[in-house]
């Protein structure tokens, strides 16, 4: 039963940093049709910067966060000027290769900037402590806080302020959004500063727990496409909801069954459902 | 029938004869070692290109494909058997798991086919890294015998130890991949695929079986990609998982883009080119990559159709520069 509620906890941890991961992905995806297939990367490099600032100027772990954020935010919008906005009416697949061509960068990028080997940030709240049975870390839980405080605060974001729903106009319908006087080069350009920000804060929060490595990007970028892919594109509950469950079949999956196979089973898994049902779980009949 | 003018067939053949007298002029085995990989990469661009660039179909599942080629010869050549069988009988491995894994995956378009795909290639991935018993692990496979020499009834005994004899026999497989997918492509057959990647539900409307079609494609991309995987074990000795990664997907999909999509040369001087100015970036150490990443974007931003494409629209530019000289 310990084990149990032990790989749970840790199954929760996992979601909570998937389904803000995913979260940013399925907007982007969603909303803009971009698929952004160097997210990942973008988290990675969050969790670098997080270090420059905590561990190279040795800054607390608050102020990095908010730093982390702000310089992600603006790598975004950078990265939708350069790489994306070219390519609007271009073939789907020219994004597609494009983003590869992006995660290329960022990852070549970490390798030359910071090297191969892992690196590791002082944990802020090493603390821990008992409840039923296990064992909880204070960093650990301070991601699960985090993360439903981000998601709640985007959701608040999306329905209550004007900016949000502008987002959701021209999710909903590009060209009506266009003709309302939306300006939907900005619209991107937000959307890409907020989905590269929350990769930042989920980055951010996991860093002090886990090693920073340059290829640490591509695997959790592969797993939110798996998320916000099963989620249905752009939909918000689906990529929290599905960044959960993603979590906890591996934590019980790795616990009880295989460690080395553990990312098999989310991959499998996405392979299963997209056969019966080629567009996702809540995905639109056509993509 | 698509005819090429005179100068452009002259340039094929001159380029053919520079590719047969190479042994005589390649300045030292580690060159000769790059253009042999050269060889081999050229086929399984061209592979992918038939799946990517003329049926539209983004599989980035090239690299796993590649790998099962790679591992079937390594484990069946090491269990003893002949390395004419166990090439054929990789790629038939491959084709079948090709179906398998196409059928369920076709039913998917666009971003979603990418995405099935490139998360069937992990799996691959992670299977060579972790099931020992069969691959080794991340050490991989040593020690795969060589190409077994080939008794012909009156050339006597052909042997296919030293480079050069790799090098013809790697040349051959990428002439007759050419050959194959030049008859495939040119073919009525051939052009339901590009019907298929223009516009699907047209096809679809005008009588096409679009499913089948893509099955075909992506089936034979994965049949000649194990047989350049099958190659490229017996001549470098040793397999590896990142024989079956996804950065090896990622590396065609750059050959297949720098150098053109879409059209034969395209996948071959992608595949050829970028190795060797990667040799000569070499000096540039890790930065080597940075380049790259850059150079994709670029040039998918502004030359969409790569070197070749970039060529042929230079060639037309002159056409019509002549044509309104002629005419003034």
């Amino acid at each position: 039963m310990e084990l149990f509620l032990q790989q749970v906890f840790n199954g929760i941890m996992f979601g909570s940093t998937y389904a803000i991961v995913a979260l940013g992905l399925t907007l982007v995806m969603g909303i803009l049709n971009i698929p952004n297939f160097a997210h990942g990367h973008l988290y990675m490099l969050g969790g670098y910067i997080t270090f420059f600032f905590i561990g190279t100027l040795g800054l607390g772990f608050w102020p990095s966060l908010v730093l982390t954020l702000i310089v992600l935010g603006l790598l975004g919008v950078l990265m939708e000027r350069i790489v994306y906005r070219p390519l609007t009416d271009q073939p789907h697949i020219n994004a597609f290769i494009a983003a590869i061509g992006a995660l290329i960068f960022l990852e070549s990028l970490a390798l030359v900037v910071w090297g191969p080997q892992g690196l590791r940030i002082p944990n802020p709240y090493p603390q821990n402590f008992e409840l039923l049975g296990i064992t909880i870390g204070l960093q650990r839980l301070l991601v699960i806080i985090g993360a439903i405080t981000l998601i709640f605060g985007l959701h608040v974001f999306m329905k209550h302020t004007i900016l949000g729903t502008t987002i959701e106009a021209v999710a909903q319908n590009r060209e009506g959004a266009m003709l309302n006087g939306i300006n939907v080069n900005r619209v991107s350009a937000v959307t890409f500063a907020i989905s590269s920000a929350t990769a930042a804060v989920a980055a951010s929060f996991l860093s002090p727990i886990f090693m920073l490595s340059p290829s640490m990007g591509a695997i959790l970028g592969m797993k939110a496409f798996i998320i916000v892919i099963l989620g249905g594109m752009g939909s918000i509950p689906g990529a929290i909801l599905g960044g959960y469950i993603l979590g906890v079949i591996e934590a019980l999956g790795g616990g009880y069954i295989s460690a080395a196979y553990k990312d098999v089973f989310a991959f499998g898994a996405l392979i299963i459902i997209l056969t019966v049902k080629p567009t996702g779980i809540f995905g639109k009949k056509e993509a | 029938m698509i005819t090429k003018p005179i100068h452009t067939r002259l340039m094929y053949l001159a380029l053919f004869i520079a590719a047969l007298l190479l042994p005589l002029y390649v300045p030292d085995d580690y060159i000769f070692q790059i253009v042999i990989m050269s060889v081999l990469y050229a086929i399984a661009t061209s592979a992918m290109n038939l799946i990517i660039g003329f049926t539209g179909q983004a599989s980035l599942a090239h690299g796993a494909f590649f790998g099962i080629g790679a591992y079937g010869v390594a484990i069946l050549t090491k269990a003893g058997i002949s390395f004419w069988v166990a090439l054929p009988v990789s790629a038939l491995i491959a084709a079948l798991v090709g179906v398998l894994v196409g059928i369920p995956a076709l039913r998917t378009r666009g971003h979603y086919f990418a995405i099935v795909t490139l998360c069937f290639g992990v799996i691959m991935w992670i299977l060579a890294g972790n099931w020992i018993e069969l691959t080794g692990g991340h050490n991989g496979i040593f020690g795969i015998p060589q190409p077994t020499p080939v008794r012909l009834p009156w050339l006597g005994e052909i042997e296919f130890f030293s480079q050069t004899a790799q090098y013809y026999l790697a040349l051959g497989f990428l002439l007759l991949t050419l050959f194959g997918l030049h008859r495939l492509i040119f073919s009525v057959f051939g052009l339901t695929f590009m019907a298929i990647r223009n516009n699907e539900p047209l096809a679809d409307a005008v009588g096409i079986n679009t499913f089948t079609t893509k099955l075909i494609a992506f089936v034979s991309a994965n049949f000649i990609a194990a047989l350049a995987g099958g190659l490229y074990a017996s001549m470098i000795g040793a397999v590896s998982p990142s024989a079956a990664s996804h950065m090896l997907t990622f590396n065609f999909l750059i050959f297949v883009i720098l150098g053109g999509i879409a059209t034969l040369s395209g996948a071959v001087i992608g595949a050829f080119a970028i190795p060797i100015i990667m040799e000569f970036l070499q000096f540039l150490g890790d930065y080597r990559m940075l380049f790259f990443g850059a150079l994709l974007v670029v040039v998918i931003i502004f030359f969409p159709q790569g070197l070749v494409g970039g060529l042929r629209r230079l060639n037309q530019r002159i056409a019509v520069w002549r044509q309104n000289k002629v005419s003034e």
